[in-house]
């Protein structure tokens, strides 16, 4: 029950302090059968940061996502947010926490208002009227709103699950592939809606993303990923400079394709 | 800071308001289609129309079935109760499913056991939806009033019902567990229990070997007890007492079930990756 884990957050008084970890992950595996999607992964999120998980396909984002939900159940180790442990009291904390990806949907028989209006009700929001013309006039969604979701295009469709991810104004927003088949000048919009959040309400965001440009221009921080395990850890511009690199993307397949490793000295913390 | 109430909300164990959301959100696309309000009412009209004339043919040739016209079109109308209560569950839990709705419903605050009471609560107004008009048209159609039943007709009504969601729930449960591949068990798993629920016939008429089979499902409890009101005009307290009690446990078993199901769903990372 959440009363009794109340008691035992981690994070009382410096909950505002911008250095205080709102996202602890604990030596998290998660195996099927012999197939080992995380292997013993570890880290925490500053409250406030933007911070972005890479890794190519199947190094283990998604899964890492879906278990920071509690919608995937870990083979051991601890998931602790706002000084909630989310394998035993997830609902105490899912208010304060929003999603969005490709990987879900929302019903297409439903407009985006009647969708909004329904996830505002799950939420427990007190004025989803007005939240919803907000969100409605900041991701500019006024001339498709009433419309079936099944009608909208792609960047359309992106901004109405971005509204239902920041309904709730979420203290932390888990996005993954955000821009994912969004054309450039979509991309960049939601790349620039995002930054915009993040300053303007403290937010903390995590991103899985395999857009390097993106990742470069939002996140102050990089968790490398490949075969379930964190192979780096660091800002987007220490990674680049570790590595010798021009950009984040030649880290990216230096990493991935195992070439080599980037030196530690000089690593920020 | 995330949104006034919202924690609070989050928090607290038990939600009417997350609830009607999840209603809201099937009522929204039941309301925006008529032909969906059309076909829920339109099997158990045709239904009972068919049975409705079989029985009219009987009765002009047996002196037996000149009493079973009610008998029978009762029967028709509240084994429909059981197979829309099943599919009114059943339905609206796929329909997630091939929305890839699932997965943004169980990472906001709404329990797995709420989901649960709010399709129950769906397929209570999707089987009233059915099973009205046509149990209406029996009237001037057939001059068969089931209304005159009273009582234990609610008494039957509710049982139906709640065998119709632990079918449900035990359909749901495989199917979160194993895919949309197992979507035709919303289906066949009613039908299954037609020929030992004692519709149309005592569950006598079962060869011996089958009357335990029959014994353990609360429907055959309801129909025989529909029998004993129809035909001797008594309402038989043990049947109902029987159908209470079998209920009970299996919707305890498959509501137990489904939460099993839907734990080891989670476990193999099948919420988030649902979907045709």
């Amino acid at each position: 029950m959440c009363e009794v884990d109340r008691s035992a957050r981690q994070l009382p008084a410096v909950e505002g302090a911008a250095d205080v970890n709102i996202l602890t992950v604990v030596d998290v595996t998660k195996r099927y059968g012999h197939v080992v999607a995380l292997d013993g992964i570890s880290f925490s999120i500053r409250k406030g940061s933007i911070t972005a998980l890479l890794g190519g396909n199947g190094a283990g984002k998604t899964t890492t996502l879906s278990i920071l939900l509690g919608l995937l159940i870990p083979t051991s180790g601890s998931v602790t947010v706002f000084g909630e442990d989310m394998l035993l009291n997830r609902y105490c904390v899912l208010g304060r926490m929003n999603f969005a990806s490709p990987y879900v949907d929302l019903p297409k028989r439903l407009t985006g208002r009647q969708s909004l209006n329904v996830y505002g009700h799950l939420y427990g929001l007190r004025d989803i009227k007005n939240r919803i013309a907000r969100l409605s006039s900041d991701l500019e969604m006024q001339p498709f709103l009433d419309r079936p979701a099944s009608g909208l295009s792609a960047g359309q469709m992106t901004r109405l699950m971005l509204a239902k991810a920041l309904l709730n104004e979420p203290d932390l927003l888990l996005l993954d592939e955000p821009t994912a088949s969004l054309d450039p000048d979509t991309g960049d919009w939601v790349r620039g809606y995002l930054q915009r959040f993040a300053r303007e309400t403290g937010g903390t965001i995590l991103l899985a993303s395999h857009n390097m440009g993106e990742v470069e221009r939002l996140c102050d921080r990089v968790l490398m990923l490949r075969a379930g395990i964190i192979v780096d850890d660091d800002s987007p511009s220490d990674l680049i400079r570790r590595y010798g690199r021009q950009n984040l993307e030649e880290v990216f397949l230096d990493i991935a394709r195992n070439r080599r490793t980037g030196t530690l000295q000089g690593k920020s913390q | 800071m995330s949104a006034p109430g919202t924690e609070a909300a989050s928090r607290a164990p038990f939600s009417w308001r997350r609830l009607m959301a999840i209603n809201l959100r099937h009522l929204y696309v039941l309301r925006s289609s008529w032909p969906r309000i059309l076909e829920l009412a339109y099997w158990p009209t045709v239904q009972m129309i068919l049975w409705g004339f079989i029985t009219t043919f009987f009765t002009q040739h047996s002196t037996w079935l000149s009493q079973a016209s009610a008998v029978l079109i009762t029967g028709v109308l509240l084994w429909d109760v059981l197979f829309r209560a099943n599919l009114g569950f059943a339905v609206p839990f796929v329909e997630e499913m091939y929305a890839r709705n699932l997965g943004q419903l169980f990472i906001s605050p709404l329990r797995p056991y709420e989901f649960v009471v709010a399709l129950m609560m769906l397929s209570g107004i999707r089987t009233l939806i059915g099973v009205l008009p046509a149990s209406l048209l029996a009237a001037p159609l057939f001059d068969v009033w089931v209304y005159g039943m009273g009582l234990p007709l609610i008494a039957y009504f509710t049982n139906l019902i709640v065998m119709g969601w632990s079918i449900g729930l035990v359909a749901s449960g495989i199917i979160i567990r194993n895919g949309l591949g197992a979507e035709n068990l919303i289906w066949f798993s009613v039908f299954l229990l037609a020929p030992v629920s004692g519709i149309y016939y005592p569950i006598t008429t079962l060869p011996t070997w089958l009357q335990p089979v029959a014994k353990i499902l609360p429907s055959s409890h309801v129909f025989e007890g529909m029998r004993a009101v129809l035909f001797e005009g008594r309402f038989d307290v043990p049947h109902l007492l029987w159908a209470i009690g079998l209920n009970f446990v299996y919707l305890a078993l498959a509501s137990l079930f489904f939460l099993t199901m839907f734990r080891s769903a989670r476990r193999l990372g099948l919420i988030l990756h649902q979907g045709e």
